[in-house]
């Protein structure tokens, strides 16, 4: 079957389609090595060869072929492959366009895709209903997560997911347009023409390798006096020409979102042999267009009738596509069976090109005349009025039996392939995503789009406008400008059928599929009507009807027939589901585009940054940015590198980076008046040259943020804030100065980036920084503790605080970023010489712990008022206004017994805390204990030689001195309440 | 007296790009962040020697120096020249804020063929010429940054953006370089 | 994603620019240290939360930086006017929650005319 490189295919017709037989592929499937041509899809390729069985279903493992030719397909879902990383499950065989080398396998099946051991479902099929998850698994509790799941899991389902990192790469385009027409067959073109004509700027977009829609299988249409499908690539050729049009192929409108935004998924490497290597495998486009023209076209449906879904059974659209694109026939004697005039053209079309057609089953007692008279003219078998009654054959169909509708006598018709339609459902997705309403057409049993809610209009068979005449005419009108085509259609198409064939019906047990991917018979849906789903929507998920991965494309009218006839409801009524984004599954490596590696989110790092990892640090993420977190010498494990560090501080000197921390430049004659407003301290009573530690409250009073507030000038400050409250506290700011304050004269801007910050803390910091300080007299006396100046450093402008978050003496030196990392080399220098060193974020907490200095969000939480945090003293008592006065006012902020912030000392002075432990009163009172509090903090203290903690604990100041107790898994530990300082209790290093 | 310290730029030595667009840092240059109401904008732009832009999106420049509206009292103004923005917006006598945020932003120039769709790679805006022209400026966003963007020429833009995301920016203009030149 | 009239910039914008701000409208009390309890939480922690037309503030933070009002109604996403901070609440037709506003898709399941 396989054979030689040149054999394309036992089932090739001589001179039928359009691909070039000079250009082929080899691939494989199931390691079964095949030739294929270029153009083929794996589907086209594969019935070349005659395979028709490529999968077991989803729960009854059953063998499956290939349903349709395009992007509904139910059924032919494989895993494709290029090498071990580069390996997609799931992908449509009707889709993915052949690749020399590809490798290919079908899923859902075990040893083998003939010999199938879960095949035994189809068996055990009473005990698999709709809903019997529900049922079946409800006991005991425990075995669902254990026991039933897995199995299920591994019995029932599709591919499995490659396990390796994606090796492709994927890129985004934001895009704009007048007019985006979704959909390139006669509609779609036609609009484009139209639309291209005034100007508009265009985007035409397309899901198959080639413009041309339905003309791919439809070969009897003519457009402007030539072959329908040549119209159609001379039309994108015209188009592809013009600058103000873009046609994009092999690119699906997946999502049709708010106000004219649309997502699209370009596929641009899936069909090459040897992509190259800047080529992105999928391309998201998020295009804003003024207009959107829907050309969706429509999807042809199966017949619903007794297995029906053996391989061999299909679409007849598809075989026609199949025939008259690829060049492949489905079969050598084919059975149609139909309630639609269409399936008649792919009967004609196939036995033109020498395919016996067995017969023409057709369910209506009156076709249309004109299929009939040519059926008769070719001489194919026309059994109107009759039935498909039940099929044959294990993996693949060998016959069907055949009988007049209310009859028993039927018969049976050898065939090797059955083509069926009940017509077709018009693609309403993107109308209906965009959140247009559809009203119902009765006569010809379809949904059509009616109260558009977006600038949108729907065009050619997605509207329910089949006649090729009046589609033209709907789509040039769309387009907004003037085109004359001409088009002509052979025959003009009557028919078609929703829900169950004959031989189906509601007294029958057969198992008639009417959603294939997951498995839902009529049978089942009736069942859900019984018990007690009478809204399509419950109906949907008792059954899963429509859930699969193809959204019940070919399966919802169906399912909402046989629900309406069995609830004795006009269908409308019944109701129908909602079509969701994607419209068809979309990767994510495609949704995901550029952000990942180094572009997952920004990695952001201080001027200093380059010189800390070269001197040996570790970083921890705080936010975005990467702070030092420690310096490891040789040798050193983290808790020995911080202990150094903590004890050369306090003996030495450190130098530390804090150029995270956020800044902002508050500038105007009303700077004051506004931070007065914003912050819970006073701010007019600070004098230009000085800084303060200030509070700011949101309005409920609590704790919002906190930092150093220096006066530069009467009408400029420079405000610090924690390092991850940046954005949100400048977005505060602005919200209060915008809308509440507009009136003050002042204005915000953000300089956190604008300098490097090199803290220096220490007994020697003086001596450190003073050589390279121009202008400014460091002493006590003339730059005491909070002073601030702007002065230079090392010749650059710069601003100079005298500050402290360890309790030592200590600078913070800000310079304009780009000196950064020259200032802190000639610092650093200094320092080492005299004995210090450079410490990171680890030490800095734990310095600030022995000092008692609070971090807000790790020792607030949001509910955390400034009194509770031991900050009383920084709410200002003689405002009448500032965010938070009234919060802090409300009873329960005020009432006895809120948490405090109080210092821990365990007993045993080794004992670290863990942060976020509970702490109770009595260890030994019956659960649930009564819990007072927790650790916010806790460290090892080498300055101390010892532990220490701080807590928020109910009552805190007024248990200083009493034992409480930290229950642990292991064990209890007992600590002291105290106040928060820990080291310098008089605070006079700060001064030194 | 101590060293003088010597200044450390942001993506020096980066460089990067595709066939139909060139990245290229841009050279350090003096940036202002200016913000003064309507009546004072006059003797701001007599002191800067340009005309502050007053109309949404738009910029001017004049003698080395752009201004860029990036709001209805707020202004990016950009020195490639002898600089000295703080002195001149000082003497003007009008009533504003001028933060000096020279070392905050760097700016990477976007040039060729490919330059807008470069940057449609992680921006939403339309950069078609009709909807941006040369001249046209407005802060936006970037993938995950924001940035504040200038056409500078039919097919050149220059990306100003904070410093720390200056590399993320890089990396993502250097990948929309590398898809627009397909 | 939304596109948002900024009337500062007069343009329409990506949602992606902007960062919704709440309920607008909602002015804070100028003797807010004297309110009771009461008026406090309904300044405070109260929110209509309204289905259909409802004022809400956005900032064009990636943007003119601008804080801004706007008219949308919930049911249909449709932003039915944007206005600068300060002005007061603008009126706007009347949007008949039946016919003219389009439901959302959770409302509209079951539910084809």
């Amino acid at each position: 079957m396989s054979g030689s490189p040149n054999n394309l295919g036992a089932f090739r017709i001589k001179g039928a389609g359009r691909l070039t037989p000079a250009r082929t592929a080899r691939f494989t499937f199931d390691g079964k090595s095949y030739t294929a041509m270029e153009g083929d899809t794996v589907a086209s390729a594969l019935l070349a060869h005659g395979v028709h069985l490529v999968g077991r279903s989803f729960k009854y493992h059953r063998p499956r072929g290939i349903l349709s030719a395009g992007p509904e397909e139910p059924n032919a879902l494989l895993d494709v492959a290029r090498d071990s990383a580069r390996r997609q499950p799931n992908v449509r065989a009707t889709v993915q366009e052949v690749f020399d080398g590809a490798k290919i396998a079908s899923q859902n099946r075990w040893p083998s895709l003939a010999f199938d051991v879960g095949a035994v479902n189809n068996l055990l099929s009473p005990f698999f209903a709709a809903g019997f998850y529900y049922k079946t698994f409800m006991w005991p509790r425990e075995a669902w997560s254990k026991l039933y799941e897995p199995i299920i899991r591994r019995a029932a389902g599709l591919g499995v997911a490659p396990k390796e990192e994606d090796p492709d790469h994927y890129a985004n385009r934001f895009a704009h347009c007048d007019v985006l027409i979704a959909g390139a067959g006669v509609a779609g073109l036609t609009a484009a023409l139209s639309a291209a004509a005034t100007g508009a700027e265009v985007i035409l977009v397309d899901e198959q390798p080639e413009v041309g829609g339905a003309l791919h299988f439809d070969a009897s249409t003519m457009i402007d006096g030539q072959n329908g499908y040549d119209w159609a690539q001379a039309t994108a050729a015209k188009l592809a020409a013009m600058p103000n049009v873009r046609i994009l192929t092999r690119t699906t409108v997946f999502g049709y979102y708010n106000h004219g935004f649309l997502g699209l998924a370009e596929r641009v490497t899936d069909h090459l042999a040897r992509p190259g290597r800047d080529l992105p495998r999928e391309r998201l486009w998020q295009v804003r267009a003024k207009r959107v023209i829907l050309a969706t076209g429509a999807i042809e449906r199966h017949m619903v009738f007794a297995n029906n879904d053996r391989p061999g059974i299909m679409l007849a659209s598809a075989a026609r596509t199949f025939l008259n694109h690829h060049g492949v026939t489905v079969g050598r004697k084919v059975g149609v069976y139909t309630a639609h005039d269409s399936a008649y053209e792919a009967a004609f079309d196939l036995k033109r090109a020498g395919v016996t057609i067995a017969a023409i089953v057709d369910s209506r007692a009156k076709p249309g005349e004109a299929v009939v008279a040519e059926a008769k003219r070719l001489g194919i078998e026309v059994l109107t009025g009759h039935a498909v009654l039940d099929t044959s054959g294990r993996l693949r169909i060998s016959s069907m039996k055949v009988a007049r509708i209310g009859s028993t006598d039927s018969r049976k018709i050898a065939v090797d392939a059955l083509i069926v339609s009940a017509g077709w459902t018009p693609s309403v997705h993107l109308f209906s995503q965009s959140r247009g309403k559809l009203r119902y057409d009765e006569a010809q049993q379809r949904f059509l789009p009616d109260i558009y809610a977006q600038d949108c209009v729907s065009v050619g068979a997605c509207n329910g406008t089949d006649e090729i005449a009046a589609l033209i005419d709907e789509a040039a009108a769309a387009g907004g400008g003037t085109v004359a085509i001409g088009g002509e259609s052979r025959f003009a198409w009557t028919g078609g059928m929703i829900g169950a064939a004959e031989g189906a019906g509601p007294d029958t047990t057969v198992k008639a599929f009417v959603d294939f991917q997951h498995d839902v018979t009529a049978k089942d849906i009736r069942l859900a009507v019984r018990e007690g789903m009478h809204s399509i929507e419950h109906i949907k998920r008792f059954t899963t009807n429509g859930m699969a991965s193809d959204q019940g494309k070919l399966s919802n009218m169906h399912g909402l027939a046989i629900a309406a006839e069995m609830l004795d409801r006009p269908l409308p009524t019944v109701g129908l589901t909602t079509f969701r984004a994607p419209y068809t599954p979309v990767t994510y490596g495609t949704l995901v585009s550029h952000s990942r590696g180094d572009l997952f989110d920004p990695a952001r790092q201080t001027p200093m940054h380059a010189l800390q990892a070269a001197a040996g640090a570790a970083f921890e993420d705080v936010g975005n940015w990467k702070r030092a977190w420690y310096f490891p010498r040789r040798g050193e494990d983290m808790a020995v590198a911080v202990n150094r560090e903590c004890r050369t501080v306090r003996e030495v000197a450190g130098v530390f980076d804090a150029s995270t921390l956020g800044k902002i430049e508050v500038v105007g004659p009303d700077a004051a008046k506004f931070l007065n407003l914003l912050y819970t301290n006073a701010w007019d009573t600070l004098k230009p040259g000085k800084s303060r530690y200030g509070i700011m409250t949101r309005e409920d009073g609590f704790v919002y943020d906190d930092g150093v507030v220096g006066r530069l000038a009467e009408d400029r400050f420079h405000v610090t804030t924690t390092t991850g409250g940046a954005p949100r506290v400048l977005h505060h700011m602005e919200d209060y100065l915008q809308t509440e304050f507009p009136d003050l004269k002042v204005w915000l801007t953000s300089t956190t980036e604008q300098w490097a910050v090199i803290a220096v803390q220490g007994p020697k910091a003086r001596e450190i920084i003073a050589p390279l300080v121009e202008g400014l007299d460091l002493s006590n006396e003339a730059f005491p503790h909070m002073s601030v100046a702007e002065c230079t450093v090392m010749g650059v402008p710069a601003r100079l605080f005298r500050m402290s978050f360890t309790g030592e003496l200590g600078f913070e030196v800000n310079v304009p970023a780009d000196y950064g990392a020259a200032v802190w080399t000639a610092i650093r220098e200094r320092t080492e010489a005299l004995g210090g060193c450079l410490y990171g974020t680890e030490a800095m907490h734990v310095l600030r712990a022995e000092k008692g200095y609070i971090i807000v969000g790790q020792d607030t939480d949001g509910t955390v008022t400034p009194d509770d945090a031991g900050l009383g003293w920084a709410v200002s008592k003689k405002k009448t206004d500032f965010v938070g006065i009234r919060g802090l006012k409300r009873p329960d902020l005020m009432r006895d017994g809120r948490k405090q912030l109080v210092g821990l000392l365990t007993n045993r002075p080794s004992d670290v805390l863990e942060e976020g432990a509970q702490i109770v009163a009595d260890p030994n009172q019956p659960k649930p204990m009564t819990m007072l509090g927790h650790v916010t903090s806790a460290y090892w203290s080498e300055n101390c030689g010892r532990s220490i903690a701080m807590a928020l604990v109910a009552g805190g100041r007024a248990r200083i001195g009493q034992t409480l107790y930290v229950p642990m898994q292991d064990r209890t530990i007992a600590v002291e309440v105290t106040d928060t300082v820990f080291f310098d209790k008089e605070g006079g290093r700060i001064h030194g | 007296m101590a060293d003088v310290a010597t200044r450390t730029t942001p993506l020096r030595g980066t460089h990067g790009g595709s066939a139909s667009v060139r990245l290229t840092p841009a050279a350090p240059a003096e940036r202002l962040s200016l913000r003064a109401a309507s009546g004072d904008v006059a003797a701001l732009s007599r002191a800067l020697g340009l005309e502050l832009p007053e109309r949404p999106k738009t910029s001017a420049s004049a003698g080395g120096r752009t201004a860029l509206w990036l709001g209805p009292d707020e202004w990016l103004v950009i020195d490639e020249g002898e600089g000295g923005l703080m002195a001149a917006c000082a003497a003007s006598g009008a009533l504003h804020s001028a933060v000096d945020v020279s070392h905050r932003n760097t700016a990477i120039l976007v040039e060729g063929q490919g330059a807008a769709a470069t940057i449609n790679a992680g921006c939403p805006l339309d950069l078609s010429l009709k909807a941006f022209p040369v001249g046209a400026c407005t802060r936006t966003i970037f993938g995950k940054v924001e940035i504040v963007v200038l056409r500078t020429g039919e097919e050149a833009f220059r990306v100003e953006v904070w410093r720390s995301f200056s590399e993320y920016a890089f990396g993502l203009l250097a990948e929309g370089a590398t898809d627009a030149a397909l | 994603m939304l596109l948002i009239h900024c009337p500062y910039c007069e343009h329409d914008r990506s949602e992606l620019e902007f960062r919704w701000a709440g309920e607008a409208h909602i002015a804070r009390p100028e003797t807010i240290a004297e309110i009771s309890d009461e008026a406090f939480a309904e300044y405070f922690f109260l929110r209509d939360n309204d289905k259909g037309v409802t004022y809400e503030r956005w900032r064009h933070i990636h943007g003119c930086g601008r804080f801004f009002n706007a008219a949308r109604d919930t049911v249909s996403d449709r932003f039915l006017m944007t206005y600068k901070a300060g002005l007061p609440k603008q009126p706007v037709a009347d949007v008949a929650a039946t016919e003219q506003t389009i439901e959302t898709y959770e409302q509209t399941e079951g539910d084809a005319r």
